[in-house]
């Protein structure tokens, strides 16, 4: 894992007691609230609409055990004994009051954590594909440039008053488990004809209200040009983006007015009249950083143990958490384990204080001090030896964390929606809740496969409906939540924005439509074989609309 | 329209109704009523500038069963608490308006 240097640990210190002095003036009345929220916001903090939120930065979503209890800590002490996973890799606590913030990001910095640029119009934490270092299907471990990313645009005063947010995400192996197309700049690993690696480049992918998959502007770019092409597509969109409508500010919309091919050139000139020797990324510094997140020494072991089978032929929910939540690693004889934040009828996302605990001793006993928290709103112990296996799951169910669901229809990503967050329209989590309970994690749901809901609670797609292979947007309309429904999309690597199906349903209706959906699927499938999405590409909107529409007496059309 | 006025608490952003005697407090059943909310909100604002409150804004409200309560969900949700979780908020210290929204589930979905 990255350590922090001299440096690092004098910068977070610093703005920890900058933080400090300007809560102490706003408190002490010296400082309004409009020039107090700048400093808060970027610091993390929000106003939502109970109480104040802080989001914390997991940088591309890899923690150590000693960070998770500390956030286990902090949970206790400061906030109602949890805290929220969210899709951008990050942890955010739902009532810390303003006085104590401070003293958080102190007990933050001791563990070399922070909340800075987890809000504003400044580049956000950069994330990173979950399985990074131990995917097998993985070319290179995309967390050294995105480590390398997060140094340079900290705090870079050139990028720090953007029109907007800016999101940059890296994934390092052909499947995209980062959904980098739906990014700002989207970096995927590719190796060209020479052996060298690099970058192929997205620019301009987003959700929102306007949703859009990025556009490559680059096949190849070379390791050395990172941050000069970063800078480049960085410089073009901060003179040309939109300040004048806060809804157009994103670089997405600059893409569709402008053209990609204007776009393009207009970066590529930038790119060349900078000189990109001024800003090159020297090798021996991108080995500095990926030493940093050299794997553990792992001697490999038998890829299967006896007792670990003999528990699976006998033990029917370990056989499903075999099933869904382990995945091969790229060392013989271990696995990444998911730890499933998706309980039927539970809040996706949360976990309690006891559980990080849990989970940080797990990390610590049994995957060489290391987690991972996954855009899916999931945990994952990436070195975890097969012959460990059944240890690590008992420990699991007995804090309620051996959900075998992941990647099933009960995994849910849900943002908070209108339970806690002032911009939400309705309500995300209930529909959650309720959506699981009816598929669970048993032999219908293992029946389904692979299927993503994801539901966002307004237009601003915290929860990523618009990638969902089933998206649920809620709404408010004549004082009433209503959920419109999307289908086939998708955020790999042959990433879509879903079609919107047709006229919304209400909150009772609304999971009654999904099951539409889901039946509707399962009659015409070419077999068990091919997923929802497979299939859904194959037959088109038709049969669904059908189903939904003429046959579906809930409906509220 | 009968209004309450509401805001957040600027130490610790709790969320707090206006009351009678131009105070604050974090029971909803203590919120003064208005036809006409413009001098309360006059009044908030004095208290913004006394960096006592962030935000102050007028919630609708209408009578339910002889008690008042917000009009829309949003405002319900926070005079309560989040609907998943009834051991948080308001809600959890006896201090949610009586009308409270109920959290659905798939075994006993209660419309809204």
């Amino acid at each position: 894992m990255y350590r922090y240097d001299e440096f690092d640990a004098a910068f977070v210190a610093a703005r920890v007691g900058q933080f400090r002095d300007q809560v102490g003036r706003r408190l002490a009345g010296e400082l309004t609230e409009e020039q107090f929220r700048p400093h808060r916001l970027m610091n993390g903090l929000y106003l939502q609409l109970h109480s104040y939120m802080l989001r914390i930065a997991v940088p591309y979503g890899t923690l150590s055990a000693r960070q998770m209890r500390k956030l286990a800590d902090i949970a206790r002490k400061y906030d109602r004994g949890y805290g929220h996973f969210t899709t951008r890799q990050n942890l955010q606590f739902n009532w810390p009051a303003l006085k104590d913030v401070p003293d958080i990001l102190a007990e933050l910095a001791s563990v070399e954590m922070h909340a800075i640029q987890t809000s504003g119009n400044c580049i956000r934490n950069v994330t990173a594909d979950h399985y990074a270092g131990v995917a097998a299907d993985e070319l290179a471990d995309p967390r050294p440039f995105a480590e390398i990313l997060r140094q340079w645009s900290s705090l870079h005063p050139e990028f720090s008053f953007l029109p907007r947010k800016f999101k940059i995400a890296v994934n390092g192996a052909p499947h995209d488990r980062t959904v980098i197309q739906a990014h700002d700049i989207g970096l995927q690993i590719v190796r060209n004809d020479q052996g060298e690696l690099g970058f192929a480049v997205y620019v301009g992918g987003g959700l929102g209200r306007t949703p859009f998959i990025g556009h490559k502007v680059r096949d190849f770019l070379p390791q050395r040009d990172l941050l000069a092409y970063a800078e480049a597509i960085l410089r073009v969109y901060n003179l040309e983006g939109r300040r004048d409508n806060k809804f157009k500010a994103r670089i997405k919309i600059l893409l569709h007015e402008k053209g990609i091919e204007a776009l393009r050139d207009a970066i590529e000139a930038e790119f060349s009249a900078r000189g990109a020797a001024s800003l090159e990324l020297p090798g021996e510094e991108v080995a500095r950083i990926a030493a940093y997140f050299a794997p553990p020494p792992l001697a490999p072991r038998a890829a299967t143990n006896d007792r670990v089978e003999r528990r699976r032929g006998k033990d029917t929910q370990f056989a499903k958490f075999f099933a869904s939540n382990v995945v091969a690693h790229k060392v013989p004889g271990y696995a990444i384990v998911t730890v499933s934040l998706k309980p039927i009828g539970g809040v996706p996302g949360d976990a309690s204080a006891d559980q990080m605990d849990a989970v940080a001793d797990l990390a610590e006993d049994y995957s060489h001090d290391e987690l991972r928290v996954s855009h899916e709103q999931n945990l994952i112990l990436p070195y975890v030896a097969v012959d460990d296996l059944a240890a690590v799951y008992d420990r699991l169910a007995s804090v309620g964390l051996a959900t075998p669901n992941a990647g099933l229809i009960s995994d849910i990503i849900a943002c908070p929606g209108l339970d806690y967050c002032a911009l939400a329209t309705a309500r995300s989590i209930p529909v959650a809740q309720r959506l699981s309970e009816r598929f669970g994690d048993g032999a219908r749901a293992r029946a389904i496969g692979p299927l993503k809901i994801k539901i966002s609670g307004c237009i601003n797609a915290c929860g990523h409906h618009h990638v969902g292979h089933i998206g649920i947007l809620g709404l408010e309309r004549a004082g009433e939540e209503t959920y419109q429904i999307t289908l086939g999309g998708s955020g790999d690597e042959n990433a879509s924005i879903g079609q919107i199906i047709g006229p919304g349903f209400s909150s009772e209706a609304v999971v009654g439509a999904v099951e539409t959906i889901v039946d509707t699927y399962m009659a015409r499938r070419n077999g068990p074989a091919e997923t929802f999405l497979d299939a859904y590409r194959r037959l088109g909107p038709a049969p669904f609309k059908e189903a939904l529409y003429n046959r579906n007496a809930g409906a509220d059309i | 329209m009968t209004h309450v006025v509401t805001a957040n608490r600027l130490i610790d952003g709790i969320v707090v109704f206006q009351d009678e005697a131009g105070g604050w407090s974090e029971d909803f059943a203590r919120a003064a009523v208005h036809d006409d909310a413009a001098a309360a909100l006059a009044r908030a604002g004095e208290d913004v500038a006394a960096s006592l409150v962030v935000d102050p804004y007028a919630v609708e409200v209408e009578l339910r069963n002889g008690h008042y309560a917000p009009k829309a969900l949003r405002e319900a949700i926070r005079a309560t608490g989040p609907t998943v979780r009834r051991d948080l908020g308001k809600q959890a210290e006896g201090l949610a308006p009586i009308a409270a929204v109920h959290a659905p589930t798939e075994k006993s979905h209660v419309s809204l």
